[in-house]
């Protein structure tokens, strides 16, 4: 079985800091992880080739410091790696990314499954997931906490809803994207350190790619972020006193006043 | 303090720092109350391929390295002194086989220790044979292709659990000392079996059994190096192994600091933190010391075995019995810093002192240590 696992570098935090001038995220200072999520997914890949065999991509698009996130991946078992990487693919939203992901996808080669992790971190838009299996023309499940069963070209797995869960069978190719319900990650292993070491990252960029420059980048990017803000906190309540009837009639007034 | 270490020492620490975090420190309470053995954390530990630290590549492992065995421990110690032994401990039961093994032993039991499939134990200490290990009365009685032991060892760090062990015996009493031999013995041979498991004041991860044996047959084929060569290789063990217990205690000790430093920072009495009293800042600073001499004395010892020096018996004494003596007033101020909360159960920090007094005490007492450090210094001027 071959996958493809698609992860994301993200700043190590949940308190995100925003340059009010840029509206994008002040990464200087705060350490570099690989999304939380798709370390999941990175686990349920190579769970999978441990059962089927096969082999284990990873792919993430970003600047040339990504390249860790797929050593990291790389020594915790996969294969290889590749960063799709260029000033071109520089201020994507969204579909411009995966638009983007979905080419450097058909380089890759051949594969049964693609996983994501169901969003990341510091975006939380959970979209480029479903965008890549929109461009490649696959079916995607999204939140899938239990691969059940592989056969034959099918997977059935367990989608997580709000409350239970759906069973979906789905033919591969398929891209999923996993909640961490789905496994427990494991810790690299020294050999695999040091075999991420001396691994050869594969750089994808446009020249590579031959994408369409209209859907990359910036101007691909039909999103457009107007102005990033913290919201005011929010000011205490005001406690009705009183008979029942009495605070009824006041609630009904200050629900008029706050209409007009 | 910068100790200009290789790229693969980095590795082996940044390792071992992730998983003491992420594995052991959340399960460190649950198993000091149980007194389990860890084994989820141990096959962790093996996955990660720790236990290859002290065994040659050609049987499975990464290269014998002590420095790299040290950092491994103590950054699992500062999370929790009983399971960090067990992996220790380990280390202890395999070097007499990786120092005195033969290349048949060496196939046979090396790589399943490597792989951390398997754990080792080394069984010295009897009943009346602790500081004074000339008086073991164990024996091994030659008949045909097998020795035959019989006697009982006691305190075995990994008894019970470990598969594989290296048991000294009496060969020949009329000899004395030099009477002893050492054999690989597996769990599960008939007439070694295991007795009471102790009931401890700290490391309480970490199994520590009685092992008996009533006329057990060990092959020939499993006595290490020659007859008479128990004592050489119980010392030489050692040697290898004190900066791995030293390095235990410093662990223990940096895991302390660290939550004392954190605590302080939190504490507020008086309208401030207690971090801005100098009475606190002091004992900060002196623990901090202590642990930072403790730290370059154990790294410097464990390079020197690296490089292959024969004699440290001193630096390895003078590094265990350091690093555990400042491990256990690092451990009693830290507790004093937490005040009534950490007498309590609830707060991690009076288990850092039930398992830093351990480290004083075994593989040769703090009072040995001084005793063999005299000894050389003395030697060392009659020359």
């Amino acid at each position: 079985m071959n996958i493809i696992v698609c992860i994301k570098q993200v700043p190590e935090t949940t308190e995100v800091r925003i340059n009010p001038e840029t509206n994008t995220l002040i990464r200087e200072g705060v350490k570099s992880i690989i999304n939380p999520f798709d370390m999941y997914a990175i686990e349920e890949a190579i769970r999978l080739k441990e059962r089927f065999g096969g082999k284990v991509s990873v792919v993430t698009m970003g600047p040339p410091q990504a390249d860790n996130a797929l050593r990291e991946a790389i020594s915790l078992g996969a294969d290889e790696g590749f960063l799709v990487c260029d000033r071109a693919f520089a201020g994507s939203d969204t579909w411009a990314t995966s638009y983007t992901l979905a080419g450097a996808i058909k380089k890759v080669g051949s594969f049964d499954l693609i996983l994501c992790g169901k969003q990341a971190s510091d975006g939380d838009t959970a979209q480029v997931g479903p965008g890549i299996s929109t461009h490649l023309d696959i079916p995607q499940v999204t939140y899938v906490k239990k691969i059940e069963e592989v056969r034959d070209n099918i997977m059935r797995v367990e989608r997580m809803m709000e409350e239970g869960f759906e069973i979906i069978e789905t033919p591969l190719p398929v891209l999923l994207t996993v909640v961490k319900e789905i496994n427990e990650p494991r810790l690299p292993s020294l050999k695999g350190i040091m075999r991420s070491k001396s691994a050869k990252i594969t750089i994808l960029t446009q020249k590579e790619l031959d994408l369409d420059t209209q859907s990359i980048g910036l101007c691909g990017s039909p999103t457009q972020v107007v102005k990033i803000f913290t919201p005011p906190q929010r000011a205490g309540g005001q406690m009705l006193t009183g008979e029942i009837s009495e605070i009824v009639t006041k609630l009904v007034e200050l629900v008029k006043g706050e209409v007009h | 303090m910068d100790y200009l270490f290789s790229e693969e020492t980095k590795m082996v620490k940044d390792l071992a720092h992730k998983i003491a975090e992420e594995k052991i420190r959340p399960v460190a309470a649950k198993y000091d109350q149980s007194e389990e053995y860890p084994w989820d954390i141990i096959k962790v530990i093996a996955d990660a391929g720790l236990f290859g630290l002290f065994i040659p590549e050609e049987y499975g492992g990464m290269h014998v390295n002590v420095l790299n065995l040290c950092l491994a421990t103590e950054e699992m110690s500062r999370a929790c002194g009983g399971i960090a032994v067990c992996y220790a401990a380990s280390a202890l039961g395999t070097f007499p086989i990786v120092l005195f093994g033969n290349d048949e032993q060496k196939k046979k039991y090396l790589p399943d220790l490597a792989s951390g499939k398997k754990v080792a134990a080394f069984a010295v200490t009897e009943p009346e044979a602790g500081s004074d290990a000339s008086a073991i009365k164990t024996t091994a009685k030659k008949e045909g292709d097998y020795y035959v032991l019989n006697g009982l060892k006691h305190f075995i760090t990994n008894g019970g659990d470990a598969e594989t062990y290296v048991v000294i015996a009496m060969t020949d009493k009329t000899k004395g000392a030099r009477g002893a031999s050492a054999f690989i013995v597996e769990k599960g041979t008939p007439g070694f079996t295991f007795g009471k498991k102790e009931d401890k004041f700290g490391i309480r991860a970490s199994s520590t059994r009685e092992l008996i044996f009533t006329d057990c047959k060990v092959p020939k084929a499993n006595l290490l190096s020659k007859e008479g060569m128990g004592f050489i290789v119980t010392m030489r063990t050692f040697d290898m192994s004190r900066p791995g217990v030293a390095a235990q205690a410093l662990g223990i000790a940096q895991g302390a600091l660290e939550l004392a430093v954190k605590y302080a920072r939190e504490r507020v009495q008086f309208g401030k933190s207690i971090s801005s009293f100098q009475g606190i800042q002091w004992m900060l600073a002196d623990m901090a010391t202590g642990v930072e001499s403790a730290r370059a004395l154990v790294y410097a010892t464990a390079r020197m075995v690296d490089a292959g020096i024969k004699d440290v018996a001193k630096e390895s004494a003078m590094a265990k019995m350091y690093a555990s003596d400042v491990a256990m007033k690092v451990t009693v101020d830290a507790l004093q810093i937490f005040g009534g909360y950490g007498y309590m159960k609830d707060y991690p920090i009076e288990k850092y002192v039930r398992d830093a007094k351990i480290t004083q005490i075994y593989e040769g007492t703090n009072q040995i240590q001084r005793s063999i450090i005299a000894l050389q210094l003395i030697k060392e001027m009659a020359k």
